[in-house]
């Protein structure tokens, strides 16, 4: 089954024909996502060919949408103008709009928020600066390199785009039902929690791993959320113990101010309620290798 | 990015906030004739406040009173230069003294979890909010501000009332209030801090420090942001990568650091410290994240800015070919060489080069094939955390 993104999902790419929409457009083909369109007000009525399959260009979201039944969008737009992009996914009432968009600022991502918010959340929103999520054998929705693992029955959410790579990698003799990359940035849609919430709900999964980082305190709160609700066993790693205070690591919001947004302290709440943490990468796949081997 | 008090205090007056007369003084002397002025203007009393980005001044004795434009120079002469919590003074601001009646605190900032902006508003100010928050939790009023509806004149009054602030203060606080939030929206800001914002014993509210942090993801749209950054405490190697490009950041240690992806290249600092602990506690001396497409142009960038610092005893690549597979990393470091060997530069400490995820095969074997002196191919993670650790405690 796989959660948010299966097989049936007809997938719709706003900011197709750039550059970075064109060649993500190919590989999400290549992947076997069922890509259907794409959209750009400015190239509307055009057709796109990426290795033999030409896809239309619609004007709108809502035009793409009732042309093709798309039910998912893929947002590669430039930072300037994906505020309004995503805005136009939402109101247009897709079911999932995965932002792959870098740098956006936080007041834009804040503001598209709380216009999905006033709009019941009927959109859920993936990102933005995410690798976008994969059910592997099944869909690709985003920029994960589908190529690198197998189908199988762990769920993955992880803030880290090459970490959820390195992962998906390490334990691809065991495969995933969904690999989600939720983002980086201080402000995103999809959290942990829904991630977590949706993986226990699946019957095709067995096991999640979750990947945190340094900033916020997401991981306090999703390990709050796993003592009271998540039943499946869950195996954690978090990024960044030897970050120094005041100093973005690369993500937006990977920054640890004063005694909040620490490794340590994200380790520590998760390890309470009973979540393995691997200390490195490596070890957090052999400690899901362990559980899902003893199944 | 974080502003200098005196930034913060110019964007207030520009949108209307009021704050002391004031201006930025570099040295003693200029700290003297600043106070002159402002003694001949009226002034009873200036205040000498040290300009660090770092919070606990007071404590630290970088904010001093002065009755006389000598007094003001002594103090200048003390506090230019002084260390707090490891942030040289370079400059004071020196302004006129206000006669304080009561003091408050105000904030608008970023609430990561309920994923909306969040006013904080408090009658009991001038300290750490944090601590009045965790011993009365009643004085400090959070009160939502939804993006779409932001903060207007009877927002600001509510906001206010919530924070408990004296009636005579209402009015004033909330034109303040209403104003910072324009502050907060048009520059993209991620904290807007005024503590202490003070009733004056003549009745007007002011902002009386403030805190300003900026988004840098909004500076596209924001031209005038970049005369903000502050060149004095910027690391000399930050500003040349950010020159090229490169989201580097520099740390303390022995190991350089190549790696792509910000979530990797943390995992790749813990790591490679972890397996410093077994040689003399060596550290990653920086965070480079070279991003997912690793061209031969920018590997060349990030190992010249990596090698550039003198404390780097051994280098680190560590790389997860997903997008760009690793065959062509691994030709990209190959170009490195070359380019490093053009520009004049040459590799002369030690690389430790991991490898993984598509056509790893491939790229391993065009790295073997080109021989480049002293590589070496470690194919796990943990192994060549470990053999960078090494090498660089045997070069120190």
């Amino acid at each position: 089954m796989a959660i948010w993104l299966t097989e049936n999902s007809k997938v719709i790419v706003q900011g197709m024909t750039g550059s970075e929409g064109s060649k993500h457009t190919a590989r999400m083909l290549r992947a076997g996502t069922n890509v259907v369109g794409g959209v750009n007000a400015r190239k509307a009525g055009q057709r796109v060919d990426f290795d033999g399959k030409t896809l239309p260009v619609f004007g709108t979201v809502a035009e793409a949408m009732a042309e093709t039944g798309a039910d998912v969008s893929v947002v590669f737009v430039p930072p300037k103008f994906t505020k309004d992009a995503v805005i136009e996914a939402i109101d247009a009432a897709i079911g999932l709009c995965v932002v792959i968009t870098e740098g956006i600022p936080v007041h834009d991502t804040a503001q598209f928020w709380a216009h999905a918010v006033a709009k019941g959340n009927v959109t859920r929103i993936i990102g933005p600066n995410c690798p976008g999520i994969a059910s592997p054998g099944k869909s690709n929705a985003g920029i994960i390199p589908a190529d690198i693992t197998t189908p199988g029955r762990i769920g993955l959410v992880s803030k880290s785009g090459t970490l959820t790579y390195q992962m998906m990698y390490e334990l691809r003799d065991i495969g995933f039902s969904t690999c989600v990359g939720i983002g980086g940035d201080p402000v995103i849609g999809t959290t942990h929690i829904d991630a977590l919430q949706a993986f226990e709900e699946d019957p095709e999964t067995d096991a999640i791993v979750m990947i945190g980082e340094i900033g916020g305190d997401a991981e306090e709160r999703a390990a709050a959320y796993i003592e009271q609700h998540i039943t499946k066993p869950v195996v954690g790693y978090v990024a960044g113990f030897t970050a120094p205070e005041g100093k973005t690591m690369g993500h937006a919001g990977a920054i640890v101010s004063g005694s909040s947004g620490t490794a340590e302290a994200k380790k520590e709440a998760l390890e309470k309620v009973g979540v393995r943490v691997g200390k490195t990468p490596s070890e957090t796949a052999r400690i899901m290798r362990e559980i899902m081997q003893n199944r | 990015m974080d502003l200098f008090e005196h930034q913060a205090k110019e964007l207030f007056a520009e949108y209307g906030v009021p704050v002391p007369t004031g201006k930025v003084a570099h040295t003693p002397h200029q700290a003297r004739e600043i106070a002159e002025e402002l003694f001949s203007a009226g002034s009873k009393k200036v205040v000498v406040k040290a300009q660090v980005k770092t919070g606990g001044r007071g404590k630290a004795g970088g904010v001093k009173l002065a009755d006389t434009a000598e007094e003001a120079q002594q103090l200048a002469e003390q506090i230019l230069g002084m260390d707090i919590k490891g942030h040289t003074v370079h400059k004071v601001l020196v302004e006129a003294g206000s006669a304080i009646a009561q003091e408050f605190y105000f904030s608008f900032l970023l609430d990561r979890a309920n994923r909306t902006f969040l006013s904080i508003c408090s009658a009991e100010g001038g300290m750490d909010i944090e601590e009045v928050a965790a011993t009365k939790p009643d004085a400090v009023a959070k009160v939502p501000v939804s993006p779409l509806t932001g903060v207007d004149r009877a927002k600001a009054r509510e906001i206010a009332q919530a924070g408990r602030l004296p009636a005579e203060a209402l009015e004033g606080a909330a034109e303040l209030i209403e104003r910072l939030w324009a502050v907060f929206t048009d520059e993209d800001a991620t904290l807007v801090e005024v503590n202490p914002m003070i009733l004056t014993t003549d009745g007007r509210v002011m902002a009386l420090d403030g805190k300003v942090t900026l988004d840098d993801n909004a500076d596209f749209r924001q031209p005038d942001h970049a005369a903000l950054a502050d060149e004095k405490t910027t690391d000399p190697l930050e500003a040349r990568a950010k020159e090229k490009g490169l989201n580097y950041v520099k740390l303390d240690g022995s190991v350089g650091i190549i790696g792509n992806g910000a979530g990797l290249v943390m995992s790749t600092l813990d790591v490679v410290a972890y397996a410093g602990e077994e040689f003399g506690g060596q550290k990653p001396a920086n965070f480079l994240d070279i991003g997912g497409g690793a061209s031969a142009e920018v590997m060349a960038n990030g190992l010249e800015i990596v090698l550039s610092d003198p404390s780097v005893k051994s280098v680190f690549v560590n790389v997860f070919g997903g997008i760009t597979a690793c065959d062509a990393v691994a030709n990209g470091i190959v170009t490195a060489y070359k380019l490093l060997a053009e520009r004049g530069e040459s590799v002369n400490r030690p690389l430790v080069v991991r490898l993984d995820g598509n056509n790893a095969e491939l790229g391993r074997k065009i790295l073997d094939d080109a021989g480049l002196p002293g590589v070496e191919r470690v194919d796990t993670m943990d192994e060549a955390a470990r053999r960078a650790a090494q090498l660089a405690a045997a070069g120190a």
